[in-house]
């Protein structure tokens, strides 16, 4: 009973999330909408459960000596936040959104950032020509890179144009492969889902 | 009796919403015709392949070397004294078939953590994965036979927020340092952050997405890459499931008969140029 009832539930608003799909009459739209909102809900309650353990694991490592300063910061950004909300409401000029606009949105932005460094340290590995398909790799790198600048056209007219054959037609077939394997990929686990073979989100059973 | 009622409610709200709007084109898009036509066709074949293995046929996979390593990984980190990182990335939810794939390869990292006594960490940028990810553990730690192993608290939730949650994965990847990280589900632009940062402390990498952008960076980052369906396939490989097997036997066929589909339509067009039926 205890999984029959959720089989029968994925079961049921699976057929009917599958067949709202080939409709476009309102009453179909208007299911996919309903649904949306319950998740909105289900969803609004989960965060309550996250944000419980976030500050059950943060306060067990502050009591146990565990990193005390990076908890603490997180543990008071988490308080400090929906306080400043409350007090202030989150307008223009509110104390919520100068926090968000001058320090939250810098912190981001700064990981954010550090992609760049990333970037260059992963391109300076995977080019090293060290076989003969990473030499092709590096080959072509340069191609697209060199042929996407202003430059290019300077070096070669036929840059331009062999970066954009590259672009469409060798790595967008590619692309296209790994994209059908993923939406085959896809529907076969979703279909599983909805028939009751893969139960893993049930525990397995 | 739940289902019905969920049923019978989700239809009274829609038909009340669809009143007030007062359209009332077709009930079926006829735009979506081949569409449904392909969904019914890998229907039939998903069943088939299922119900042939009920009556007796068997499937077997090709040798996925990134879900080989599993066990390599987790030996490792047996070995090393250290623990293992599993993330599902942040571009996800519980609804994403690449979350569920992800769910699945859990389930038997989870096993063999519990049978190795590893220490498995779980940061989530979602708390419904959170919650589903600690019953697949428990699940997995029980299935192992060792259910006093499982620590909740290392299933946790950190932050929605995309940098905030690739900040703090790779605040715990420097500080604890652990010997394999599996970055298996969905990733935007944090996947190389985190991938860069485990190379960085030479961590056993294994990863896998949907996103053809990010699998790039995977590639060049870490160990072991799940390339496009793999990924999906991982439930059967791991699992050894006849009936999972069988729908991924029937992703093949499937992908053989779009492959056809693509040859057919290409001869048509340069021998016809103008004709224009297998376009939809």
């Amino acid at each position: 009973m205890r999984t029959k009832i959720p089989l029968l539930v994925c079961l049921v608003f699976g057929i009917m999330m599958f067949g709202q799909y080939f409709s476009a009459h309102p009453i179909a739209k208007a299911v996919y909408n309903n649904i949306l909102e319950w998740w909105q809900i289900i969803f609004a309650f989960t965060l309550l459960v996250g944000v419980a353990s976030f500050a059950r694991n943060s306060l067990r490592n502050i009591s146990q000596r565990k990193e005390p300063i990076h908890r603490s910061i997180a543990l008071a950004g988490l308080l400090v936040m929906p306080v400043l909300a409350l007090i202030g409401g989150t307008k223009t000029g509110s104390p919520f959104l100068w926090s968000f606009q001058n320090m939250l949105a810098p912190m981001q932005s700064t990981v954010f950032s550090l992609l760049a460094f990333f970037v260059a340290s992963a391109s300076y590995r995977g080019f090293r020509a060290r076989t003969i398909p990473a030499t092709i790799l590096l080959v072509t790198a340069l191609i697209v890179l060199i042929g996407r600048i202003p430059l290019a056209e300077l070096i070669s007219q036929s840059f331009p144009k062999i970066t954009f054959w590259v672009q469409d037609y060798p790595s967008m077939a590619a692309r296209r492969a790994i994209l059908i394997g993923i939406g085959l990929g896809s529907m076969t686990t979703a279909l599983r889902v909805i028939l009751g073979i893969e139960r893993t989100y049930l525990r397995g059973e | 009796m739940v289902p019905v009622v969920l049923l019978v409610l989700v239809l009274r709200e829609s038909v009340c919403a669809a009143q007030i709007e007062g359209q009332s084109p077709g009930w079926f898009n006829t735009d979506t015709t081949a569409t449904l036509v392909f969904s019914f066709i890998s229907l039939v074949i998903v069943l088939y392949a299922i119900l042939s293995v009920r009556s007796g046929r068997r499937f077997k996979i090709r040798e996925i070397p990134g879900l080989k390593a599993v066990d390599e990984a987790i030996g490792r980190a047996t070995e090393m004294g250290a623990p293992i990182l599993y993330t599902p990335g942040w571009g996800g939810d519980i609804q994403r078939p690449t979350t569920i794939a992800s769910m699945n390869i859990l389930s038997s990292v989870a096993e063999r953590t519990a049978e190795y006594d590893c220490r498995l960490i779980y940061p989530t940028h979602d708390p419904v994965i959170m919650a589903v990810a600690q019953e697949v553990v428990k699940e997995g730690y029980a299935k192992a036979g060792y259910p006093d192993r499982f620590k909740p608290d290392d299933i946790f939730y950190i932050s929605s927020s995309q940098f905030g949650y690739a900040a703090a994965v790779d605040g715990i990847i420097s500080r604890i340092k652990p010997a394999s990280i599996f970055l298996l589900g969905t990733f935007e632009a944090e996947s190389l952050i985190m991938a860069e940062t485990g190379n960085s402390i030479g961590s056993i990498q294994i990863a896998g997405t949907d996103s053809t952008i990010q699998l790039a960076f995977f590639i060049v980052a870490c160990d072991y890459t799940l390339i496009g369906e793999e990924l999906f396939a991982a439930s059967g490989y791991l699992s050894q499931n006849e009936s999972t097997l069988a729908s991924v036997k029937a992703q093949d066929m499937i992908k053989i008969l779009i492959a056809l589909f693509i040859i057919a339509a290409m001869i048509w067009a340069t021998i016809r140029p103008l004709s224009t039926w297998w376009k939809f």
